[in-house]
């Protein structure tokens, strides 16, 4: 079990640098939108089944589309 | 100069997360820092108090009720300010805006 | 989008969402999950209605006004129940004590107060989610 939580937080501290290095602001979104689906396994595996439902809905679901609606009305790469 | 201090900052901060990672419960110990007194009480009352099955729910809506209440007032507050910058008038609207000047 | 697979499943997965949404809400009490999480998988269906139909056809769907009211409908839901418990027991808030069923516990038809509570936040975070989506994608038409 500790094999499994040292994964998923070397995973998740491994899409957090990826997500500040992508210079296209699509791919970061998507890395972002993975970032809370892995945050949502380790919620689960710290048996908060509320909280793992909320981030996968919200976190995943919710928050990469609005960023995304935000993208088509500004512009898709940093500069 | 200024490069050097920011990865300095930036390692130091690395290695005190770090630490926090290896103190969390990864599962329900008994030496956990947030297994005290108000979660004894919590499920030995919170069934015959509240009727709820589920702690969380009866935790966030009923003994923290005012909290989750402040929790919907801020998503009407973001709702109200996105709604008064971005929002296109329709055009009914906007004459009756108009015979008002 | 014209796209005839899409169009098609849309129809069909959009109802098994927002069913799946109001039994999460309506579980409160009972299982995992509550007002936000439910609120958002109603919210998220709307969306998936919006990006494969278009903007005009879910404000046919979910128009300004029914946005507005939903809204505000949300609150005013909590707020009585808070002002209820506020009236018949002195505190804002009250589940029990101030007169609502307890029921038995582990029903459906049980907590009091708890899933009227519930049902209010659903509607609100539901109708923030879709409110916000309509407003950032609308295009300006003059």
């Amino acid at each position: 079990m500790d094999i499994i939580n040292a994964i998923l937080i070397i995973i998740l501290v491994i899409c957090a640098i990826a997500v500040e290095r992508t210079k296209d602001l699509v791919s970061a979104i998507i890395i972002f939108s993975a970032y809370s689906l892995f945050m949502s396994v380790v919620w689960l595996l710290l048996k908060s089944p509320d909280v793992a439902l909320t981030e996968a809905a919200i976190g995943a679901g919710v928050t990469s589309i609005l960023f995304f609606a935000v993208i088509s009305k500004t512009e898709r790469f940093e500069k | 100069m200024k490069k050097i201090i920011i990865w300095i900052l930036f390692i130091a901060l690395f290695l005190i997360l770090s630490i926090g990672i290896f103190d969390m419960p990864t599962s329900p110990t008994l030496d956990a820092p947030s297994y005290n007194e108000t979660i004894h009480y919590y499920l030995e009352n919170g069934v015959n108090e509240t009727g709820a099955i589920n702690i969380v729910t009866a935790v966030i809506t009923d003994y923290r009720g005012f909290d989750t209440l402040g929790e919907t007032i801020v998503l009407f507050a973001a709702i109200v300010a996105v709604s008064s910058v971005l929002r296109i008038p329709s055009k009914k609207n906007e004459e009756e805006a108009q015979k008002h000047e | 989008m014209n796209d005839t697979i899409l169009k098609s499943i849309t129809r069909i997965i959009v109802p098994f969402i927002q069913v799946y949404g109001v039994f999460i809400i309506l579980h409160g009490h009972l299982s995992p999950g509550g007002g936000f999480s439910g609120g958002a998988l109603i919210g998220t269906s709307l969306i998936l209605f919006t990006l494969v139909f278009g903007v005009k056809k879910a404000k046919v769907k979910f128009s300004e006004r029914v946005a507005e009211i939903s809204g505000s409908a949300g609150i005013i839901i909590y707020v009585l129940v808070g002002i209820v418990g506020l009236v018949l027991a002195g505190s804002f808030l009250t589940n029990i004590e101030a007169g609502f069923p307890a029921g038995v516990a582990g029903t459906l038809m049980s907590a009091g107060m708890i899933p009227i509570i519930m049902i209010g936040i659903g509607i609100k975070v539901a109708s923030t989610m879709i409110t916000l989506f309509h407003t950032l994608v609308e295009e300006e038409v003059r």
